[in-house]
């Protein structure tokens, strides 16, 4: 019996590969086919001097040099840092509490049902009308400006989009919003797959929460706490869409909120493409290599 | 808040509890509040929002409305144009990445284990790294300035693939498919009419988030839209920040801001139960 199963699905073998055929050519024509000249366009000059077009001439790492030696990748770096830091760290700490708390089944949340869908829902909000809505909120003669004064917070308005700190710590903050609920749902179901009769045994013991937290949930959840922790720094890695419609594609004030992803739209807009290439080729890289991170992660969890 | 995790031993269940209280109902506040303002400004008049913020809502909405739909940009268009793409992009991602699911759970081939890893390992590349590439091909093929280039690479999407996978995994017997081809059924038809059903669950939240997902989409529809009524709303709504910002109107202009936000919001709010479990399902394994 088992001798035939196996002879028969060796028979439909083939059709593995006929259902293969969709993604296979879609993911090389539109993702590995781009990469590959992404790559290709790195080591070639090509730009635009007003309305003249120069290159493409090839000239191998030139483009790299001159991104590197410009200085100004790595201050865009530092900014896509700075701002990924002001979101993550309030995100992380919250995430953990309300894991903490949704999970407990002596605290016994009510309406926790409630809280996870209002803490998710801004995960699904349009980034860029989000940022829309944040830049009318906070101008000069908004809302926010016009309650702090009101309520005798502020003498006169405040210009948050002059400030560098206020900036940053705005797309940090909804950041932070946007993300917090989905960070808080990962982490409550790692929290929840915890075996709950180590906490009995920790409770007979006489553990406080506290302890329970720090000597039981922490550990146990150190290769998801990896995971969100990386997968993060990935995805802030691309912040784009908050920054870009806050700042107005400049990154202004002195481009002190202009992120790597920005930057590189910005020479793709222009068709910098030598350039473009580089920046690209830079952000792949760090890319495979925190990913990689997140997938030595993920099979050491997997191993457990 | 961490005066209340270091001392716990003096404090009692009943104080932690009011604590978690008071911490959810501010953040529920956080979450909520912009689209309470958002609400409020979307009814009242140009002049009344420069004279500053009541939280009392007037009386201008279908105004708003109308000076929505006459403002220079298509933003009626935009949507329909949002809800062609993400429509079929949320179609093409699912039934694909279902049947490249089912290509690795149903079959023993010699390259299963590879694509499964390869798979696993793309998974994780933005697509903002091969734009370059990607649009000059798109230029090249002649489909710059159209909608295609936003919905065919739905195809192949690594993260709903693995989802389906993980699906797949606990409620897709092989057994249940050997049945089928005992009764005589082709392996397309198992798959279209057998398989696909099975996957409903899965497929909804799937569906609900790659659609989502190309809905909000902003970078991508940027770079390869050009003609203002192919353009899709992100396109739109980003636009509306430009130099001449303060000489709309700013009624109309919150109006724009609801009309591509609450659409998807009215969504969750029917499906939520299904979206916040199904995210933690995938995300979890993820």
């Amino acid at each position: 019996m088992e001798k035939k199963k196996k002879s028969n699905v060796v028979k439909y073998n083939r059709w593995g590969y006929i259902f293969l055929i969709p993604f296979t050519i879609v993911f090389i024509v539109f993702q590995l086919i781009p990469l590959i000249s992404t790559f290709w366009n790195s080591f070639f000059e090509n730009y635009r001097s007003g309305l003249t077009q120069i290159g493409p001439n090839f000239i191998a790492f030139d483009n790299f040099k001159k991104v590197f030696s410009s200085g100004e990748i790595w201050m865009y770096a530092k900014n896509t840092l700075i701002m990924w830091i002001l979101g993550f760290v309030p995100q992380i700490f919250f995430s953990l509490l309300l894991g903490a708390w949704f999970s407990d089944k002596r605290l016994n949340i009510k309406g926790a049902g409630f809280f996870k869908t209002v803490i998710y829902m801004p995960n699904l909000i349009m980034a860029s009308a989000f940022a829309m809505l944040f830049f009318t909120l906070f101008s000069d003669s908004g809302p926010i400006n016009s309650i702090l004064v009101n309520m005798g917070i502020l003498s006169k308005p405040f210009s948050f989009f002059s400030s560098i700190w206020a900036t940053r710590g705005l797309v940090g903050f909804m950041n932070f919003v946007m993300w917090f609920g989905n960070t808080t749902l990962l982490l409550m179901a790692g929290m929840l797959g915890i075996d709950p009769s180590l906490y009995e045994a920790a409770e007979v013991d006489g553990a406080t929460s506290t302890q329970k937290f720090f000597r039981i949930t922490l550990p146990i959840l150190k290769p998801i706490l990896v995971y969100v922790v990386i997968t993060s720094l990935i995805g802030g890695l691309q912040m784009f869409d908050v920054p870009n419609v806050l700042t107005g594609t400049n990154g202004d004030p002195v481009r002190s909120s202009m992120t790597l992803i920005m930057y590189l739209n910005n020479q793709l807009y222009s068709k910098n493409y030598g350039l473009g290439g580089a920046i690209s080729v830079f952000l792949f890289f760090i890319t495979a290599i925190l990913s990689f991170i997140v997938f030595k992660a993920s099979n050491e969890k997997e191993v457990k | 808040m961490d005066e209340n995790r270091k001392p716990s031993k003096g404090i009692g269940l009943h104080a932690r509890r009011v604590i978690a209280y008071i911490v959810l109902i501010l953040l529920t506040f956080l979450c909520l509040i912009w689209f309470y303002i958002l609400i409020i400004n979307a009814t009242r008049t140009h002049g009344a929002l420069q004279k500053g913020f009541t939280p009392i809502p007037s009386t201008n909405l279908i105004n708003n409305w109308k000076s929505m739909l006459h403002s220079p940009q298509p933003i009626v268009r935009g949507m329909l144009n949002s809800l062609i793409v993400a429509g079929s992009s949320a179609i093409l991602c699912v039934y694909f990445s279902s049947m490249t699911a089912y290509a690795i759970h149903a079959y023993e081939f010699k390259m299963r284990k590879f694509m499964f890893t390869f798979i696993l390992m793309i998974m994780t590349i933005p697509t903002q790294v091969s734009a370059l590439g990607f649009i000059q091909l798109i230029r090249k093929m002649g489909l710059d300035d159209t909608h295609l280039p936003l919905i065919i690479p739905a195809i192949a999407a690594p993260v709903t693939f693995f989802y389906m996978k993980q699906y797949m995994d606990s409620t897709l017997p092989l057994s249940l498919i050997e049945a089928a081809r005992i009764d005589g059924a082709g392996e397309f038809r198992i798959f279209n009419t057998m398989v696909m059903p099975l996957m409903k669950p899965a497929i909804a939240v799937q569906a609900i988030f790659s659609f989502v997902a190309s809905w909000n989409n902003y970078f991508t529809p940027a770079l390869i839209l050009h003609t203002d009524t192919k353009k899709t709303l992100p396109i739109l709504i980003a636009e509306l920040r430009s130099a001449d910002f303060l000489k709309f109107d700013m009624g109309s202009v919150y109006m724009t801001i609801a009309f591509s936000i609450f659409p998807v919001i009215i969504v969750y709010v029917v499906l939520s139960k299904h979206i916040v479990g199904g995210m933690t399902l995938g995300g979890v394994k993820g």
